[in-house]
């Protein structure tokens, strides 16, 4: 899922500065389940932000909303009548969110609630760990399921470099080395020479490096091209 | 192939390699660098120039290069991945090599959060091993990595890796120097060794495995200044290992300097009965002027004179 955390209310205070009447809208996704931009944490934003601005003299209106989806502009089109009440939007969708509403809304200010951080999982309750970066190409195949890209603090592709202590990562005690743990794993499996071959310089241009990217699948395209 | 350097020819005529390390300084103003340089210059057969080491801003290490070859002296430039990406490394190395340079030591480099720079993007488009492969990709086949020739071969160029046999997975570490091999590294200079029984169980299964028929393996010798640098390595630097003992013994020591350096020594004389130990790599950061006592005293001096 895309892991978010709201950003702090002085910033959304802010960010809001100009505008009198607001939508705090929680997206009923990623954020919901990873506990930053659901219906509830909408609901707390606006509460909290309201109460700011009681106490600010500032005046203005502060509701709440939530939408399934702020990344499909099925369920935007859908939602965007009880949008026209408002000066601005604060999305707490991630940066996809706001954009595909920015797009698809545009005359409407959506700014965003939340800091995009991730793609990752909740390892235990209330611990998201961070695990693809989207490279374009996957290499799970050869790590057994540990992505270096993302979990090596270096992305290296040939195993782990000399900061790599007691399976720990040398940029901090608290992160695994990625290698340790392919290593480990490999040995387990019986599969160490996955390890052996020197693996080539990546293309990165399958990543963002490549520059923006699009997916166009022409089978599912509608003849439109909407 | 001929030899590329000097430090190729004194390794690969089995004499018993030294080299010296010059950290350059936070600023272009590099007098006491040339100072360091002169005073060792008769104790060194080379002199590895960090890149940017720990991340921190510095002179570059080609930038040193070329004032140490004008000096007529032999620079090892390190290049580490983290800050360029494979146009500039592969040009950076063009470069080196157009005004004289002729040993590199690929690595990694130490991750930027360490540095003075910790918001600065890591770069890490190729890594050390793909580094050190595309060097050799250049130099042997004159390619570049993204399959373009050279437009004129590149000269001998003698490829240099690291090797830390105090990192995890220990048991893994062996088999990763021979992927370096495997890469096209030449020689390898190895992390600082004070933990000498953890170093010898690595030569050990290096040995097993015919690695230092195949690369010439340079000990990493650090003299300990202090015992608050020491409990530093020991504790801020991942991959490194000072034994309790050591800092024991530097504290009942009278003359804690002196101590520093008979360890020094000490280890030297251990790392040259090592079968398979080619060389002794000092790096003695911030404290160079020991370099040429510490090298005398371990019985590697006068230099041998290669033509
Ligand atoms: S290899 Fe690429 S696609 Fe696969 S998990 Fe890692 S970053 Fe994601
Ligand atoms: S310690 Fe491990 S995870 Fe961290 S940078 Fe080195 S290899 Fe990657």
């Amino acid at each position: 899922m895309i892991v978010g955390e709201r950003k702090p209310l002085a910033e959304i205070a802010a960010m809001l500065k100009p505008f009198g009447k607001v939508c705090v809208l929680g997206c009923g996704t990623c954020v919901t389940v990873c506990l930053s931009g659901g219906e509830k944490e909408a609901a707390e934003t606006a509460a909290a932000l309201s109460l700011l601005w009681q106490k600010e003299g500032k005046k203005g209106e502060v509701k709440t909303g939530t939408m399934l989806r702020q990344c499909e502009y099925e369920y935007i089109d859908d939602y965007a009548a009880r949008l026209e009440e408002y000066d601005a939007v604060l999305s707490l969708a991630c940066g996809v969110g706001v954009q595909a509403m920015t797009t698809r809304l545009p005359e409407k200010i959506i700014l965003p609630g939340l800091n995009t951080k991730f793609m990752g999982y909740p390892i235990e309750q209330g611990v998201w760990k961070e695990n693809c970066l989207g490279c374009g190409n996957c290499v799970l195949d050869l790590t057994v399921g540990i992505c270096p890209i993302t979990r090596c603090s270096k992305s290296m592709l040939n195993g782990p470099c000399g900061g790599s202590q007691d399976g720990k990562c040398e940029v901090s005690k608290d992160v695994d080395c990625a290698w340790h743990l392919i290593y480990e794993r490999l040995l387990k499996m019986d599969m160490l020479e996955c390890m052996e071959a020197v693996q080539p310089p990546k293309d990165w241009s399958s990543s963002h490096h490549g520059g923006v990217r699009t997916m166009v699948r022409e089978d599912v395209r509608l003849e439109s091209g909407q | 192939m001929n030899p590329a350097s000097n430090l190729q020819k004194m390794l690969e005529s089995g004499h018993f390699a030294v080299s010296g390390e010059l950290g350059p300084p936070k600023s272009a103003d590099i007098e006491t660098l040339k100072h360091h340089a002169h005073d060792m210059r008769n104790h060194v057969d080379a002199y590895n120039i960090t890149d940017n080491q720990t991340a921190i801003v510095r002179t570059s290490s080609i930038g040193v290069a070329a004032t140490l070859i004008q000096m007529g002296l032999e620079p090892t430039v390190q290049m580490t991945v983290r800050d360029r990406n494979r146009i500039c490394l592969q040009s950076d190395l063009l470069g080196a090599v157009s005004f004289g340079v002729r040993n590199f030591l690929c690595l990694q480099g130490d991750h930027a959060k360490f540095g003075n720079e910790p918001g600065s993007k890591n770069v890490n488009d190729v890594d050390s091993m793909q580094w050190i492969q595309a060097v050799k990709n250049m130099r042997d086949d004159g390619v570049f990595i993204g399959g373009e020739k050279l437009e004129h071969p590149l000269p001998p160029v003698f490829i240099g890796a690291v090797a830390n046999p105090f990192a995890d997975p220990f048991e893994y570490r062996p088999y990763r120097l021979a992927k370096k091999i495997a890469a096209g590294a030449q020689f390898v200079q190895t992390q600082c060794i004070f933990d000498l029984d953890r170093f010898e169980k690595w030569m050990e299964k290096v040995r097993e495995l015919g690695l230092h028929k195949k690369v010439k393996i340079i000990g990493g010798v650090t003299p300990i200044k202090s015992i608050g640098a020491a409990r530093y390595m020991q504790n801020n630097v991942s991959g490194m290992i000072v034994p309790e003992e050591l800092i024991t013994r530097i504290k009942g020591a009278q003359d804690k300097k002196k101590e520093g350096i008979q360890i020094a020594v000490e280890t030297i004389q251990r790392l040259r009965e090592i079968e398979g130990v080619a060389g002794v790599h000092v790096m003695a950061i911030a404290w160079e002027e020991v370099v040429p006592e510490i090298v005398e005293r371990a019985g590697l001096y006068p230099r041998p004179q290669l033509s």
